[in-house]
């Protein structure tokens, strides 16, 4: 590799399903995480069960990348069959290049209207030279020789990933990646990468739904259950081996209605636990989440978001469910939303929503989205956090038991079956301190007076949200939203504007107190949000006072944020 | 269950709670609550390892009135409660109390798949063919010409048959009992819990209240099942489907053995990293 090239690089290879693109794409990410690079790769699919239309999203970089850029630079296309329906995901410029077979035919409109210079080269007859040689790893030479990635990383990435088992089939992927290469090495290059610096941290490839699945563990859930929902599926998938190995264990549930039921019964077993769902799903739970509320359940709600309403885009994301999240239960029923601000934060998020949900003996649903869930990243090893399930667990004492007792801080210990003078009865109706059923307005309002206090009294520590940097500006926003609008704020720093930005890691309880500490001095707001009412927005309007000027920016999925588009509001704000 | 040999006699007296039944006078849940509690005196269990998980409806107030831990939940989801807390908790003996609407109508989902699942549970379904909460509604075990407010002249619907779904679904042990015999009920709840696996008692339980003039010739009706106790599926299901409703006992009882997912291991969640790190 050479030291002359850029920071980033974005390619993107797709093909019909089945061709092996995003077998290749997570090769091609393999490699370069080898060279120490870091990387991001999202899977754009049809909806097809199997077979139709597939891209392989990625991104690489000498330092962490987090989100998609502008444009691509590089395109191979295995076929052009369906490639149009990816065109609003595959954004090309006059610079990228496109790397097609000329016998796929015409490219499709949006390529040639890009103005991306396209060249040819004979990706399926290089394949048919070789016995049991795939286009897919052809093109993977081709693509690894244009972008600057030595044929030898790719080699090593397909060997780590087929295995020792099968010698034969690495000898063959070795000649199909040199083949492609020795063909693009005759074309006029394009963007190369920069050769990154010596790799001397410990990097993890992982996504954001394995890194959520491993937060739980970490932060003590040892109770899963679950209803397949895309894209949430992968979290379930993961846990369910990774559980039993750590004591726990997980169960398919028969729907959501079951799952959230499911999770209340273990909680309030003494387990701590979890569901993974999606917004169908979380519409499902929400009375449930009413009676873990009511009856003090501590539970963990993993939505990872995709859009909607209704069935919407299952397989794309959006940024909203946050108005159900907050404001779906019926009656008064304070809980916590928390949400990750990118596929390494999901590890953090989740041990922290265990940690809150123990702590504060509630519902904590915790916002991811598929934009997040099912990337996948190379990253820097997270910091180790100390957050675990730290449930205040009632041993014996005072007699008649009160489970839920009216305590200064409003939490009262909760007895576990099996434990000798604390029976008592979990309610969802009214109760009073026993538990007993109560109608009376009094032991209603001690109730929702004590539920209120717990969450209002507990200190959510520097971890309620991301801050970074000063300025009379701030961009204030949340989750996937966050990673494009910190390339644009330091893009725009190095053009010398001040931005402060505030990533909200804690959405509910808000925290007005500490947002109002954090905007002092700013006399201008940006909301940046991607829902298409502007959720955020009015849910920050009905809770802070923010200073100056506001500025609420907000459109739908399922097209991201990408940097440049954040560029241009700031840009169109003077700044 | 886990029935184990402890030192103490129990009496049923001490797994009834101070709170007083919301119930009618004369209502069946009462004797039902008086048979629960004999059986788990009969069992000798301690109170505290065994919970009582119920949903919405008149028989799901039964919880707070035992001893036990308990579990009021919301509407149709008991089973799934339940489940939650038996596999993460299987020292404990776990019932759940439930009715003909929150168990067959809202619940009926989770009534298949407790059934097919067969986990460790039994399950008691006080049936009284009517929602009596909500003052007196058709209900799926209701008969179709039963005159109500919400259904005049009646549904018109045929009831549908819990024994025989919970056949078809996979149940482990199928009873039907009657809660004007509390012994018999007792005696059958016992079996119930000393069965493993997933164990259904029906319990007609008549409404005195909406439906007087139909329940309480129940106990004329009531008679033991004619036939012994069967564990093939062919004659059980025979039986059930020409039932006529009031046959009580032990009407199937299956060897499926129970569902409960173990831990393979207790390791350090940290050992999972290797999977990452590259």
């Amino acid at each position: 590799m050479t030291q002359t090239g850029q920071e980033t690089i974005s390619v993107v290879l797709t093909g019909s399903g089945g061709a092996g693109v995003m077998t290749a794409g997570q090769t091609l990410l393999d490699a370069a995480a080898s060279l120490g690079l870091y990387g991001l790769m999202t899977r754009s699919t049809g909806p097809q069960i199997r077979g139709g239309e597939a891209a392989a999203l990625l991104r690489f970089g000498r330092r962490p990348v987090l989100s998609h850029g502008d444009r691509f630079d590089l395109l191979v296309a295995l076929d052009f069959e369906n490639i149009s329906r990816f065109g609003a995901e595959i954004p090309l410029g006059a610079s990228s290049v496109v790397i097609a077979d000329p016998a796929a035919g015409d490219p499709p409109e949006f390529v040639v209207a890009s103005g991306a210079r396209i060249v040819h080269v004979e990706l399926a007859k290089l394949a048919k030279t070789i016995p049991g040689g795939r286009i897919s790893m052809v093109a993977l030479g081709a693509l690894a020789q244009m972008i600057g990635l030595p044929e030898s990383a790719i080699v090593g990435a397909v060997a780590a990933s087929v295995g020792k088992k099968k010698p034969d089939a690495i000898v063959t992927s070795e000649k199909a990646v040199a083949l492609g290469a020795a063909a693009a090495a005759t074309l006029t290059p394009g963007a190369r990468i920069a050769a990154p610096d010596r790799l001397d941290s410990e990097r993890w490839s992982i996504t954001g739904n394995e890194a959520t699945g491993y937060g739980a563990i970490k932060g003590g859930i040892r109770f899963v259950a679950g209803y397949p929902i895309t894209p949430a599926t992968e979290i379930l998938e993961w846990m369910a081996p990774t559980l039993r190995q750590c004591g726990g264990v997980l169960v398919q549930a028969e729907d959501e209605l079951a799952s959230i039921n499911m999770i209340i019964g273990s909680s309030f077993g003494g387990a701590p636990s979890l569901t993974a769902t999606a917004g169908p799903g979380l519409s499902l739970m929400i009375e449930s989440l009413g009676l873990a509320v009511a009856s003090e359940t501590p539970l963990v709600v993993v939505d990872v978001m995709r859009s909607g309403p209704s069935t919407g885009i299952a397989t794309k994301s959006e940024q909203s469910d946050l108005n159900i999240a907050v404001n779906g239960l019926h009656g008064d029923a304070p809980h916590v939303v928390v949400a990750p601000t990118d596929v390494s934060d999901c590890l953090l998020t989740a041990q922290w929503a265990t940690h809150l949900a123990e702590s504060l003996q509630t519902p904590v649903i915790m916002l991811s989205d598929q934009s997040i869930g099912q990337a996948r990243a190379i990253i820097d090893r997270p910091e180790d956090v100390a957050f675990t399930a730290t449930r205040d667990i009632w041993t014996g004492g005072e007699s008649p038991y009160l489970r839920y007792g009216l305590t200064d801080s409003g939490v009262s210990a909760m007895a576990i079956p099996g434990t000798p003078g604390g029976q008592h009865t979990a309610d969802g109706l009214t109760h009073n301190e026993r538990g007993t059923p109560s109608s009376q307005a009094h032991d209603h309002v001690a109730q929702l007076d004590k539920r209120q206090r717990k969450l209002e009294n507990f200190d959510y520590s520097d971890h309620w949200a991301e801050i970074d940097g000063d300025g009379e500006i701030a961009v204030v926003t949340w989750g996937s939203s966050t990673a494009p609008i910190r390339e644009a704020i330091a893009a725009a720093r190095d053009r010398g504007a001040k931005i402060k930005l505030i990533a909200l890691r804690l959405i509910a309880p808000a925290q007005p107190q500490k947002l109002a500490a954090a905007l002092a001095g700013v006399k201008r707001v940006l909301v940046i949000e991607q829902s298409h009412s502007g959720q955020f927005w009015r849910y920050l309007r009905a809770h802070y006072d923010l200073p100056g000027e506001v500025t609420p920016i907000f459109r739908s999925g399922p097209l991201p944020f990408r940097p440049g588009e954040i560029g241009g509001y700031l840009a169109h704000g003077g700044l | 269950m886990n029935i184990q040999n402890n030192e103490r006699a129990f009496k049923p007296a001490e797994y009834k709670s101070a709170v007083k039944p919301v119930w009618c006078p004369g209502c069946g849940d009462h004797s039902v609550l008086l048979s629960i509690q004999r059986a788990l005196a009969e069992l000798a269990l301690p109170p505290e390892e065994v919970a009582v998980v119920s949903g919405i409806g008149c028989s799901s107030r039964i919880p707070a009135y035992t001893n036990c831990y308990g579990f009021h939940g919301v509407h149709g989801r008991s089973l799934a409660l339940a489940t939650g807390l038996k596999v993460a908790r299987p020292d404990l003996t776990v019932l759940v109390a439930s009715g003909d609407g929150d168990g067959f109508s809202i619940g009926g989902n989770h009534f298949l798949h407790a059934c097919r699942r067969n986990v460790d549970l039994t399950y008691i379904v006080m049936d009284n063919r009517i929602y009596g909460m909500t003052k007196g509604q058709p209900s799926p075990t209701t008969e179709p010409d039963w005159d109500t407010a919400i259904a005049p002249g009646g549904t018109g619907l045929s009831p549908f048959h819990p024994l025989v779904i919970a056949l078809a679904s996979g149940a482990n042990y199928i009873a039907r009992a009657f809660s004007g015999d509390i012994s018999g009920c007792a005696k059958l709840i016992v079996d119930a819990i000393r069965s493993p696996g997933f164990s259904f008692v029906q319990i007609l339980s008549p409404c005195v209240t909406f439906r007087p003039d139909q329940q309480k010739g129940w106990k004329d009706f009531i008679r033991p099942a004619m036939v012994p106790e069967t564990d093939d599926h062919g004659r059980a299901a025979r039986r059930l489907m020409t039932d006529d409703g009031f046959n009580i006992g032990v009407l199937f009882r299956g060897a499926r053995p129970p569902y409960q997912p173990q831990p393979l291991d207790h390791r350090d969640p940290s050992h999972l990293e290797a999977e990452f790190v590259l």
